[in-house]
């Protein structure tokens, strides 16, 4: 196993006085900005931005009080997104609610949806397949490289900067035939089953991502050598939207937000699920807590995944073969050819489909690492096959929850800055 | 399959019955996760102490949450989801709110800011007050929301009012109550709204069935 965490302190070389070579931060010693003190003298101008904002990331609604430039107070109104799928889920059995979370974060569907069976897993008490558990580690952390994918060309051209965008969504369009070929379906995935999967992966799958994990990291080089040292990245970055640890832990912040604030917390390592101890790739973790930590921290988590998948696809070769879904007639589906022809089977068939798979009177909270955070589902059982309650922790919504805090005192343009280094999506916030 | 109601009791439960021996009414386990149900008045004191004393730091909140059973006659329960970080633990505690009583519970906001919106969306979906939060407000519906609240068992899944109404009400809203009144006060726009829709801004139509 390699080191728990790497550095992403930057230095860069410059020269002293006396012309010789030193190494000096990259801008972190620059002063915080300091509001201007009421520089026009007048009233405060309040500016409503968005729902229907490019740069809002959704249907996000700020609204802002500013002085002059500087910005006073950001008051956040979300909800237009609302779909209560909470209250849809206590109407469907547990396999009936994996499509809905196909549509919560949208960017991470298959992330997603294994969330939901490992959390049903724990509450009926089910163990998956060893082949199961790579697959599912491989569609969590294709979900990944996606979503971080998204959010690195997005807050690209927030903050003015076009190509690299077109670069990652070359990418991105690769993972997602990827994920076509194995679900049929780009964004509406619903990959996984209580006790295993949708479907097996299809043929010549493993040969592409193992030819994407090749070159992949080749496009995550050049976007590295187009930003990282960028003077104007590192300007409209460095020290803009700071949040300390112990503050990013007062205010529940999660994934990429809590670990570029120095906080080394990730599920995968620290509550492992799926196997993740067993795989050897390290934690970013940042130092100074602000947007360019964030980045950095995000681009670095894309390399450990492709890590991830290469060691996933070894293990998926010596497991061909092997089946996907559990051997409990109870949860999973016969094969069609057998409910058709064999009337064991097709009893199974038909109290699945009509009466669903009861769960014990009991609950469960299951936690995994989501490219956004930590994503939760808490189901509540009273023993019958729909759940009282599903409630989903989303991490985009709770990291949002900081928005006011980190633009105290910040400039307008730094708000767009500030709001697309979150990362969120509105589909999970508003659910 | 089997699996719930089995597993060891977070060393927790201990240090809570020697430390607050009235307001910690049982604890199971399920799934593996142990369940505290406190006593509601004392709710507050209790997280303060695990997230203060030394041997428990329970430093983050993952989570605040309700659940509604379909039973009647249960009460509805109050989530708390507790982590501590550096410890690794997690811990569930619960508080039960009786249906005949007024659903209040004192707010953990001075504790955790990232209570906030957590506890505005249990107000926004639940009905249930939490008592010192700043600024408790709707968050995912809007501010003069009329049905109720949603995630009530009570309230039926297509909602209270037929399509037709829910869209004449959208379109009879006006666009102004979309803002809060703190926001309207910066814009100085609230002196000059109609006095009828001041009124009802003021009195916040906060969840009633009309």
């Amino acid at each position: 196993m390699s080191t728990r965490t790497i550095e992403v302190g930057l230095r860069t070389p410059t020269v002293d006085p006396s012309g010789a070579v030193r190494l000096e931060p990259l801008g972190v010693q620059l002063p915080p900005h300091t509001p201007v003190q009421d520089d026009l003298g007048g009233e405060h101008m309040l500016v409503n931005i968005g729902p229907q904002h490019p740069a809002t990331h959704g249907v996000l609604r700020l609204v802002v009080e500013l002085d002059g430039e500087t910005v006073v107070r950001v008051v956040p109104h979300i909800g237009y997104l609302h779909s209560g799928f909470e209250k849809l889920g206590e109407y469907r059995f547990y396999n009936q609610i994996i499509p809905l979370t196909d549509r919560t974060d949208y960017l991470s569907p298959m992330a997603n949806n294994v969330c939901l069976a490992l959390a049903a897993e724990k509450l009926m008490g089910i163990e998956i397949t060893e082949r199961c558990t790579v697959l599912r580690v491989i569609a969590c952390e294709i979900s990944r490289i996606i979503s971080h994918l998204v959010w690195l060309g997005t807050t690209g051209i927030d903050l003015g900067a076009f190509t690299p965008f077109l670069w990652l969504f070359q990418q991105r369009e690769r993972l997602y035939d990827l994920q076509e070929a194995w679900t049929g379906a780009r964004l509406t995935t619903s990959l996984t089953r209580v006790g295993g999967l949708m479907a097996d992966i299809p043929d010549g799958f493993e040969a592409g991502l193992l030819d994407f994990c090749r070159t992949f990291p080749k496009t995550l080089d050049e976007v590295d050598s187009m930003f990282t040292r960028n003077a104007i990245w590192c300007g409209r970055t460095q020290g803009v939207g700071v949040i300390s640890g112990p503050d990013a832990i007062n205010y529940s912040l999660s994934g990429p937000m809590l670990r570029a604030s120095g906080v080394d917390y990730d599920v995968r390592k620290d509550r492992p699920y799926l196997g993740y101890e067993t795989y050897d790739f390290d934690v970013p973790v940042g130092e100074h807590g602000d947007i360019y930590d964030r980045y950095r921290v995000r681009l670095e988590e894309m390399y450990q995944s492709n890590r991830i998948l290469v060691q996933a696809l070894d293990r998926l070769a010596r497991l061909k073969g092997a089946p996907i879904n559990v051997s409990d007639p109870r949860v999973i589906l016969p094969p069609k050819h057998r409910a058709m022809s064999d009337m064991e089977a097709m009893i199974f068939h038909f109290k699945q489909v009509m009466e669903g798979v009861k769960a014990p009177v009991g609950e469960a909270y299951f936690g995994v690492e989501n490219p956004k955070g930590e994503l939760g589902y808490y189901f509540v059982s009273d023993g019958t096959a729909k759940p009282v309650r599903w409630r989903i922790r989303p991490p985009s919504f709770i990291n949002l929850a900081c928005l006011p805090k980190l633009c105290e005192g910040v400039l307008l343009s730094d708000v767009i800055a500030i709001n697309a280094s979150i990362d969120i999506v509105m589909g999970e916030i508003d659910r | 399959m089997s699996g719930a109601d089995d597993g060891p009791v977070s060393p927790s439960v201990a240090g809570l019955r020697a430390r607050f021996a009235g307001a910690v009414r049982r604890a199971v386990v399920s799934c593996g996760d142990t369940v505290v149900y406190l006593e509601p008045t004392r709710a507050h004191e209790v997280l303060a102490w695990l997230r203060d004393d030394p041997s428990q730091q329970f430093d983050y909140l993952m989570d605040i949450t309700a659940v509604e059973y379909r039973d009647e006659e249960r009460p509805l329960e109050v989530v708390w989801q507790l982590r501590s970080l550096s410890r690794r633990q997690d811990l569930r505690l619960k508080t039960e709110l009786a249906k005949d009583a007024p659903l209040e519970v004192d707010s953990v906001y001075d504790l955790w800011k990232g209570a906030d919106w957590l506890e505005r969306e249990v107000f926004d979906m639940f009905g249930i007050t939490f008592r010192g939060h700043p600024d408790l407000r709707r968050i995912l519906m809007w501010e003069t929301y009329g049905e109720g609240f949603p995630l009530r068992k009570s309230f039926p899944l297509r909602g209270h009012f037929n399509r037709a109404e829910q869209t004449r009400q959208a379109l009879a809203a006006n666009p102004e109550a979309h803002y809060s009144l703190e926001e309207l006060s910066i814009a100085a726009a609230y002196a000059e709204l109609p006095p009828e829709m001041a009124q009802r801004l003021a009195r916040g139509q906060r969840g009633e069935v009309a």
